[in-house]
């Protein structure tokens, strides 16, 4: 079964909306917030073995809030927010890694970050040497090794 | 219950320790087989191969055992450890997930009761495991360059690994400060070696290395070892070592990958498990002549637990760092490894210094420390945390003491319902304050650096990498497992070759000195080989 059948349509709504939260879009960095669809379908499609504890998290955020999180006034979604994150536990620290982990490999946002768009294998990275004079001090040194007797 | 042929010499485990044992014996040309309770590894299933692999850390990929759950693993209870197990479990062990840094244990390290007065001193010295050292470092392929003061001479055969954007940083804040610091040694194949491509920074190299250029046993040793006959059969989780009426080790119980029960006789047994899973075989291998477990007239199989207590801190400086894109630590410290009674503690720490993190990383640990805040701003101070950390972490010399324990949970069992691990373990008080003057002088050297927005992890909770001293190495059978080398000290065919034989700790990674023992207790057996159970 997928996620996005694990998850009830209140349950995904809260999710996007808590999602917006923690990330909301951004003009100024031109990059979407964590409620985009692409990204929400990506938490839904990998969410895996952080389902249970993601399910126990919406929970959580549901009874805090009542009602739906969106339909609530912006000064109170707030409120519930910040409670949800103080005393949500393992479980609400799972569900802003899902976020987050979703969100920074989403391909505008690493384009808006610099990073190139690709797993590190097989091209790697190129890792200048540095200067290595820096170490000329501590060659300097004599050596100083303790003695073993 | 099925019955194997005998076998000359059985190894259990293919890690570290139990690939070197395996190389080093194949030359006797005895029949030699190690049982594995894990499979053979897939490079190309690594997680830098995807755009998914930080996410993999958190899961499929994580180093504790418990939360990746493969069947590979076993689960460890580890909720009375403020410090959390770590390890992996497959040809190679735990040298698949490790971050390759490559510290040998100091002289002074052997003779911690001589010179300091405390714990007991190792009934071998540095200079018996020189030449083991040695080979060591050239089967697993090191690069470093020779020449710290503060530390012993290593001879790498390759070249250290680039300073990078970070490793500078750190060397002017050291330089600024007076103090101590060294391009680590580490099993990073800076060149092509031996059938290995160099590295090309792939950066996420702790959870194994899709290149090939981190050393790990099952591209280093075991190629050779099975070239030259050894035997090794994966996917054969062992249950409990038999004895006979001479109390001697007739063999093992094993499941094997069909989970079908087979007994495996063997002349010697060699247990290559490490400080949590040698010890929890012992006390799984209980007969009448052995009731408290095999190899435990001490009493102190499982006891004296040390880890090496991590103490971490970070910080962001403005000049970008080499984040992910090089592997996870270049530099070493040995400024504060010695002892110095004017700090208060006995003993020192060695310092390892982190090139950073990658975006998900970052953004999952600033947002758990709260200096990544959510809204509107969040962006912002991403930009600025984003490839730009620094970490300094204190590698804490653990000093034995046993109520710091492995034993056997009486209701947890793995998937084969044999019985799990507990483990026991408090920071001590001359541990607490090591830590905290490294955290101490840490500060002082991001400060030095520029570095703003510093976050602490006391301990790193996830940093049960090294396990230690839990079937101690002595010359006295009250007082320990085995002898000076690494013979039960009460059945005479068993031999243990892992981090479990360890008297005290050090302050830097392990596993050069861990397989340095084996090639040392391999050596020790082969030149014995004649009156190996006098």
């Amino acid at each position: 079964m997928s996620a996005t059948n694990q998850l009830t349509a209140a349950q995904r709504d809260d999710l996007r909306t808590i999602a917006a939260m923690i990330v909301p879009a951004s003009e100024e960095y031109k990059v979407p917030g964590a409620d985009d669809p692409a990204v929400q379908a990506d938490m839904l499609a990998t969410l895996g073995r952080d389902t249970a504890l993601v399910v126990q998290a919406l929970d959580h955020l549901a009874r805090l809030a009542g009602k739906p999180l969106a339909s609530l006034d912006p000064a109170r979604r707030e409120a519930v927010a910040q409670e949800f994150r103080a005393s949500g536990g393992g479980a609400a620290a799972t569900l802003v890694r899902v976020v987050l982990q979703c969100y920074y490999r989403d391909d505008r946002v690493l384009r808006s970050l610099g990073l190139e768009l690709r797993a590190p294998f097989p091209k790697g990275y190129t890792l200048e040497q540095g200067d290595w004079s820096l170490l000329d001090p501590v060659k300097a040194r004599p050596p100083s090794l303790r003695r073993a007797t | 219950m099925k019955k194997n042929e005998s076998v000359d010499v059985l190894i259990i485990g293919a890690g570290a320790s139990g690939a070197a044992v395996a190389w080093s014996l194949a030359d006797t040309r005895m029949h030699i087989l190690c049982l594995d309770q894990g499979g053979w590894m897939n490079s190309s299933e690594y997680p830098s191969t995807g755009r998914d692999w930080e996410a993999k850390f958190y899961g499929d990929w994580s180093t504790s055992p418990n939360i990746r759950g493969r069947p590979e693993d076993y689960p460890i209870n580890d909720d009375n450890s403020p410090i959390k197990v770590v390890n992996f479990n497959g040809v190679g062990g735990s040298t698949v997930m490790y971050t390759a840094h490559w510290p040998r244990l100091h002289p002074s390290d052997f003779k911690v009761k001589t010179l300091d007065g405390v714990a007991d001193d190792w009934p071998i010295d540095y200079d018996a495991l020189t030449p083991f050292f040695e080979e060591n470092d050239r089967m697993m392929g090191v690069s470093g360059l020779s020449g710290d003061p503060r530390s012993p001479l290593t001879h790498p055969p390759m070249p250290p690994q680039p300073l990078g954007l970070s490793g500078p940083l750190i060397g002017k804040a050291m330089n600024k400060l007076g103090w101590h610091w060294w391009p680590s040694d580490t099993t990073v194949a800076t060149m092509d070696y031996e059938g290995r491509a160099r590295c090309i920074n792939l950066g996420h190299c702790t959870p194994a290395c899709a290149q090939g250029a981190k050393a790990s046993t099952d591209i280093t040793y075991w190629p050779h070892a099975i070239r030259a006959g050894v035997e090794l059969k994966t996917h054969c989780r062992v249950r409990e070592i038999l004895t006979n009426e001479e109390g001697m080790a007739s063999g093992v119980v094993y499941y094997d990958k069909d989970g079908v029960e087979q007994f495996q006789p063997a002349e010697v047994v060699i247990i290559a498990c490490n400080g949590v899973g040698t010890p929890r075989l012992l006390l799984n291998s209980v007969s009448g002549r052995f009731p408290n477990g095999l190899a435990n007239s001490s009493g102190l199989v499982g006891k004296n637990l040390m880890f090496h207590p991590y103490a971490q801190i970070y910080g962001f400086v403005k000049e970008p760092t080499d984040s992910n894109r090089a592997p996870p630590t270049c530099l070493w410290s040995k400024e504060f490894y010695d002892t110095d009674l004017s700090r208060g503690f006995v003993r020192g720490y060695g310092i390892q210094f982190g090139r950073g993190a990658g975006p998900v990383f970052e953004a999952v640990a600033s947002e758990q420390k709260g200096i990544l805040p959510w809204g509107a701003d969040h962006h912002r101070v991403f930009r600025k945390l984003n490839g730009h950390r620094l970490a300094v972490s204190a590698i804490c010399e653990d000093l034995p003491e046993e109520h710091n324990r492995v034993t056997l949970d009486p209701v947890l069992k793995d998937g084969h319902g044999i019985p799990a691990p507990k483990i026991d373990y408090t920071i001590s008080e001359n541990s607490r304050k090591m830590m905290d003057h490294g955290l101490a002088r840490g500060r002082e050297i991001l400060e030095a650096a520029g570095a703003t927005d510093i976050c602490i992890n006391d301990p790193i909770p996830w940093g049960g990498w090294h396990l230690l001293g839990t079937a101690r190495m002595g010359t006295d059978p009250a007082r320990s497992v085995v002898n000076e080398w690494g013979r039960s000290h009460d059945v005479k065919n068993l031999f243990i070759v892992d981090g479990s034989v360890f008297v005290t700790s050090g302050g830097v990674n392990p596993t050069s000195t861990i397989q340095a023992v084996a090639l040392y207790i391999a050596d020790q057996m082969k030149q014995r080989l004649a009156n190996l159970f006098d």
